[in-house]
């Protein structure tokens, strides 16, 4: 297994890495989406690197946990964690998107059977998930399983049904991650089709319901720690995030959403990634 | 008429005693039989528990029944979820629904994903009668014939259909096995040899094959004992499985007689006839004739009046058939046409 990480500092410079790794892979492969991967860089570097037990040499061993990516267009950062977690080399990132690479522009199990399931069609990953945490159940297995996924993939009506089943069947082995970000494709998720009140929908379906800021490392460590422990219920942990996160023009813009930048932004965007913003020297 | 020993059909075949029943019941009695067999098959269904048989499974094996309500996607999501955890899903719904309604979870959650689920769609084809157009499943073919991975089966009959299900637990892989909810003629029998992906030739003939897929094939046996009246011998291939497609055998069979009728309870594009086109355009041209939905969608009223309305009777086999041979006949004098006036041409030169 994995070694853990603990110390919080170590784990968001993990983190900063992560980002600065999705914007070239963005870059080599000229189309993809940003904002996403960068808000939630944090979370799956919390993930990866703390809470899930999985093993990088053995991706199929059955009691790893299990986590699935219900919006399949944030692949990137879960790739690019994958692979500093020691799934591939980090140089093979570069192959995002391109012929023949395991880096599909959205998660494909047959190219790459440690993403645990193909993706991308909005909604679909969390029904997937309730039924691993039913299998899991079912076969009294002690793993959990984990669904990250979008705020604008709620609009999707087979989410509710996911949610009202896990309610029914009390899969307290469930953990999603929502990205709250608040922005889908074309624009603001409150001005497309509003959501809130957001958490009183999950308690209205019988989940357990966390809200933190997503971008905090130790919010992320804390909630998904508790939202192991609650037994009788499914956890939601709502995770507030910026979108963008870590590059100033990208921030909480949507037209961020779908698109890669450009080598010239590139450059922008890993110097600030690297300073910290111009607070530290680059190295 | 020369019925194939090998097929074992019922003594009773053409007699008015033969017994009838739904392909559906079929499937519930191959569900208990596979619960039996393997601990991790597991049946959801989307509240038309006791309509799709699956009510037999759930009460022999209630811990492995998933009540899922009326959600046909996240069923499909389930059963895959499931089926990543070796379990061997079957979901059971009308076919409208699943794999209607819920096509892109079969495509994405569960083909893409080569999970081993087994898609049950009842009470398919017109012949679900007065409920009407929307809840005939005429396109389910055709929609679950494309997905790459999948496998595509029709039983005949309740013996069939029980058999198509045990052997869909046996094999990996997206499965799509489809029934209907009418009683029709139990005519094969227990010594029939079924296997997925193999078809079978029920009688045999030299004028015309009439191949065929679900309650159907049963009308095409009454169709060729017709013809043999008018000294026609016809083929009848019962053509369970669509998908993978059992060329190698069918082309055998066909090129004895040269002239093909395909009979469905399905639109004509896409399903059998698609399949068969396609298949023979490319290898084996010959004259196919088609008996299925025209097109169109259907309308209440019962089971036998719309099989009469739409053209999925036995004098339209015949008719067909006739006209699949006069065709093959019409393609030699047109050959012979174009071969005398290209001599003619070329003397003149």
């Amino acid at each position: 297994m994995l070694q853990k990480i603990v110390q919080i500092d170590k784990l968001e410079r993990l983190a900063n890495t992560i980002r600065q790794d999705v914007m070239r892979m963005l870059v080599a492969a000229g189309s993809g989406h940003s904002a996403g991967p960068l808000g939630m860089a944090d979370v799956f570097t919390a993930l990866y690197f703390t809470i899930l037990n999985h093993d990088p040499k053995r991706p199929n061993w059955p009691d790893r946990d299990r986590l699935y990516l219900c919006c399949g267009h944030i692949c990137p950062v879960r790739y690019a964690a994958m692979l500093r977690a020691g799934y591939g080399p980090v140089s093979e990132g570069k192959t995002l998107r391109k012929l023949g690479s395991r880096l599909q522009g959205h998660p494909a199990l047959h190219h790459w059977d440690a993403v645990e399931s193909s993706s991308g069609p909005l909604g679909q990953g969390i029904s997937i998930a309730v039924g691993a945490a039913l299998a899991a159940k079912l076969d009294h297995k002690k793993h959990f399983v984990f669904c990250v996924m979008s705020d604008g993939e709620l609009q999707e009506g087979q989410v509710w049904e996911a949610y009202m089943f896990a309610g029914k069947h009390k899969l307290g082995n469930l953990v999603t991650i929502i990205d709250r970000n608040n922005i889908q494709i074309d624009g603001f998720t409150e001005e497309v089709m509003p959501l809130e009140p957001l958490a009183d929908k999950f308690r209205a379906f019988n989940w357990h319901v966390l809200e933190i800021d997503g971008n905090n490392m130790e919010q992320i460590l804390d909630a998904c720690n508790l939202g192991k422990t609650i037994y009788e219920k499914p956890t939601v942990i709502i995770a507030h995030t910026v979108p963008g996160k870590g590059v100033d023009f990208m921030e909480a813009d949507f037209a961020w959403h779908g698109k890669p930048p450009k080598p010239d932004e590139a450059r922008v965007a890993l110097r600030e990634l690297r300073t910290l913003r111009g607070r530290i020297q680059p190295e | 008429m020369q019925l194939v020993d090998s097929a074992h059909l019922s003594p009773k075949l053409f007699r008015k005693t033969i017994t009838l029943a739904p392909t559906r019941d079929g499937y519930g009695q191959g569900l208990v039989e596979v619960g039996k067999q393997n601990p991790n098959v597991v049946v959801l269904c989307c509240d038309l528990t006791e309509s799709t048989r699956s009510n037999l499974f759930a009460e022999k094996f209630p811990d492995r029944f998933i009540e899922v309500g009326v959600a046909e996607q996240n069923m499909a999501g389930i059963a895959a979820g499931l089926a990543l955890h070796g379990k061997v899903p079957f979901m059971s719904s009308y076919a409208v629904f699943s794999p209607g309604r819920n096509w892109d979870q079969c495509r994405v959650s569960i083909c893409y994903n080569s999970a081993n689920v087994k898609i049950a769609g009842a009470h398919a084809g017109i012949s679900v009668g007065p409920d009407g157009a929307t809840h005939q499943a005429l396109e389910d073919l055709a929609i679950t014939r494309v997905l790459p991975g999948m496998t595509v089966v029709v039983p005949c009959d309740a013996i069939e259909a029980q058999k198509a299900t045990v052997a869909a637990a046996k094999m990996r892989g997206p499965v799509y096995l489809r029934f209907a909810r009418e009683k029709t003629p139990v005519f094969t029998t227990a010594k029939t040899p079924f296997r997925i992906g193999r078809v079978a030739l029920l009688t045999a003939g030299v004028d015309v094959s009439i191949i065929a897929c679900g309650s159907l094939v049963y009308q095409s046996l009454l169709a060729a004992k017709e013809l043999a009246k008018q000294k026609m011998s016809a083929q009848v291939i019962n053509c369970h499985t669509l998908k993978p497609l059992d060329g190698n055998n069918l082309l055998r069979f066909v090129k004895a007689t040269g002239a093909i009728v395909t009979v469905e309870e399905h639109q004509i594009h896409g399903g059998l006839r698609g399949a068969i086109a396609e298949y023979f355009s490319a290898v084996y041209p010959v004259p196919i004739r088609s008996v299925g939905m025209p097109d169109r969608f259907g309308e209440s009223g019962e089971p036998e009046e719309l099989l009469e309305k739409y053209g999925m009777t036995v004098e339209r086999i015949v008719e067909e058939s006739l006209r699949a041979i006069r065709m093959k006949s019409l393609k030699h004098k047109r050959n012979d046409t174009f071969a005398r006036s290209s001599r003619k041409k070329r003397s003149a030169e």
